[in-house]
């Protein structure tokens, strides 16, 4: 046992949190339980990398962005549109966390009706592109690792704003709505 | 000099936020529009000799990317002066963020098309999505916000698998016991020693992930709404653009794939993709109502025929970066065109637009030149190009590849004649539209000049140019 590592207990709690988001119905938590994910998952390079300057830079930066920046503007986005709860999923809670080992950021993106959640989907998939890039630190280096992160930051202010206009001119933020360009 | 090229659209892009006037503003666009282009020239006639390279190889420029840096640049430059034309129907709008965002838009393209790094390709291309979304959204109704979510979540994800590819790629560095890097020269030399299973699966992921964002059927699903409902100077760098990117880091993977001795299944996966590509674009381009839609399935179609050229190789790997070329200038003449002729009859589709010929002319005659040119009609460049895709395809005794490709774009031909036909002639339809629109010397020199260079191209194809051509086709025939 002498090559205990706390990064698996961190990847454990990774996995825990995926069930949670998946069977959970309430926006805010799932919106904070992304955030704790990426908050955990900033701690991954740390340990184990060890404290170089690289995983110090690369952890703190993914804590701001991940943990912080990225959270606070989605619940600044469902503020502004006034929706809590998220429920009726196109599929049930308890397929879906049986799916879920699988992939959830890609079950999160397919089943469930609203923008927000779409776009939940979508950082819980970056989340496992980012603990698969964590095995490979010593080829990513530390410019391309912010490039990604600075994409991911804007990517989610952009659909912040057009989640933002898609309840201003539908007033609501279901997606079912979005099916009139079609052939 | 190619700091110089990534710079001038950042800072214009920086300018154009900080910039309170709507009325000037838009002047920028030309501004760095023709000044991108010269420094591109100036990079292409640089790059001759010895390889440019800035930040330790993340950055060169190899004949691909003057290829691809020469197509972005010319189609922008040429967008630059219609979005000025365009922009001044639509000065109550207000135009802030459309400007900087096509700045940044252009930035993002070039920093793509000069990458070395796999890693720092991904980011560029990212940020084309990014920076295209609000472009795309530029008309504000419930139709471009549904195009502009569609566009959005897609190419995220698409993008995001193709991170996932990048990652495959290193541990296939990391599992043959070669050394772990994403710098392309450095993959390209280790590429023999790599692990086979984690690189093709690299590969897949890397075919999907850039294949959504150039636009392959069956992952083109975004192509229609974001084309259909974005302003025509988008549709144009949309459809040249941004998916000539997207094809060149779908290049750079089989590059990859050569090096390692795997070119084989990379080519058979371009040639699947390519031919399900054209039967989805005929399929659809068949009593198309919309017209902009139309030149969306246009665009799936030509993206197929690329694929299918390089897929092929030797003389159709010519005809391909011929192509690439070509379907990009004639998309610009094709969605420009397009663009005026909603603008005048405030429709796009079939039953409701007839006649332009006799409200706005030159935009029909313009749209119905460009039609005949991207179905393949001599004396248009893109005859040429896929003529030679197609001789290398019947020169390599793929005679049943041939065939189907021949039907399809049979069948694109017909399909597009008729929504194109009756969009251009018939008696004009008076019900709505703007009947105080104007053509102006920019909204239609624009797309003429386009036109006057695929013509051009396709009766004489000067000596540096074919150079440019053969020298980005050798790069993918170099076989181990």
């Amino acid at each position: 046992m002498d090559n205990y590592n706390p990064a698996n207990l961190l990847l454990l709690l990774v996995i825990l949190f995926n069930f949670f988001l998946l069977g959970s119905s309430r926006l805010n938590a799932c919106i904070r339980s992304v955030a704790i994910q990426g908050g955990i998952l900033s701690l991954l390079p740390l340990f184990l990398h060890g404290f170089s300057g690289h995983s110090l830079i690369l952890a703190g930066g993914a804590f701001l962005l991940k943990g912080l920046a990225i959270p606070f503007l989605l619940l600044r986005a469902i503020r502004q549109v006034h929706i809590r709860r998220e429920m009726e999923p196109l599929l049930g809670y308890v397929p879906t966390l049986l799916l879920g080992t699988l992939a959830t950021g890609f079950l999160m993106l397919i089943t469930r009706r609203k923008a927000i959640t779409q776009a939940l989907g979508y950082l819980i998939f970056e989340n496992g592109v980012f603990i698969f890039g964590m095995l490979l630190a010593e080829a990513m280096p530390l410019m391309v690792e912010a490039g990604v992160l600075l994409d991911l930051l804007v990517a989610v202010f952009v659909m912040g704003i057009v989640m933002h206009q898609i309840n201003r001119e539908f007033s609501t933020m279901n997606t079912d709505q979005l099916s009139s360009l079609r052939e | 000099m190619i700091a110089a090229l990534l710079l001038l659209p950042c800072l214009g892009g920086l300018a154009a936020f900080c910039l309170p006037s709507d009325r000037f503003r838009p002047l920028l666009l030309p501004v760095c529009g023709l000044g991108h282009l010269v420094l591109t020239f100036l990079v292409i006639q640089g790059g001759q000799g010895t390889p440019l390279s800035l930040a330790g190889n993340w950055i060169a420029v190899d004949p691909l990317s003057r290829l691809i840096l020469l197509i972005v640049s010319l189609l922008f430059c040429g967008c630059s002066f219609y979005a000025v034309g365009y922009l001044r129907y639509r000065i109550a709008w207000g135009n802030r963020i459309f400007v900087s965002c096509l700045l940044i838009f252009l930035a993002a393209m070039s920093l793509a098309a000069v990458a070395r790094h796999l890693g720092l390709l991904w980011v560029a291309v990212e940020a084309t999505t990014v920076a295209s979304a609000p472009l795309i959204y530029y008309n504000r109704n419930r139709f471009s916000i549904e195009a502009t979510w569609k566009y959005l979540i897609l190419c995220s994800v698409g993008i995001a698998l193709a991170m996932l590819g990048i990652l495959f790629v290193a541990y296939a560095a990391l599992a043959g016991g070669a050394q772990v890097s994403l710098q392309f020269d450095d993959i390209l030399r280790g590429a023999a020693s790599y692990s086979t299973p984690w690189l093709r699966a690299g590969f897949v992921f890397l075919l999907v992930g850039f294949g959504t964002k150039a636009g392959f059927a069956p992952l083109h699903t975004w192509k229609p709404d974001a084309y259909g409902e974005a302003p025509g100077v988008v549709g144009a760098l949309l459809a040249g653009g941004l998916t000539s990117l997207a094809f060149l880091a779908l290049l750079r993977t089989l590059q990859i794939m050569e090096a390692a001795g795997d070119g084989a299944v990379a080519r058979e996966a371009f040639l699947a993709m390519g031919l399900v590509s054209l039967g989805f674009a005929a399929v659809f381009v068949i009593r198309q109502p919309d017209f902009k839609r139309l030149l969306a399935y246009s665009s799936v179609e030509h993206m197929g025929i690329l694929a299918i050229g390089v897929a092929i190789g030797g003389v159709a790997t010519f005809g391909a970066m011929l192509h690439l070329m070509n379907n990009a200038l004639t998309k610009g003449v094709l969605f420009l065109s397009a663009g005026n002729i909603h603008r005048r009859f405030a429709s796009k589709r079939v039953g409701e637009v007839q006649g332009a010929i006799t409200l706005v002319p030159v935009s029909a005659s313009l749209f119905l030149l460009g039609f005949l040119a991207i179905t393949g009609s001599p004396p248009f460049a893109p005859f040429i190009s896929e003529f030679t895709i197609l001789r290398g395809i019947f020169n390599g005794g793929h005679y049943l590849t041939g065939g189907l490709f021949l039907f399809f774009l049979a069948v694109i031909f017909i399909g597009m004649g008729s929504t194109v036909l009756s969009v251009v002639f018939g008696t004009p339809t008076e019900r709505k539209g703007d009947p105080d629109y104007r053509e102006t010397m920019v909204t239609t020199g624009t797309p003429l000049v386009l036109l006057l260079i695929i013509l051009f191209l396709g009766i004489y194809l000067p000596e540096p140019a074919r150079k440019l051509f053969a020298e980005a086709a050798d790069l993918l025939e170099v076989r181990p």
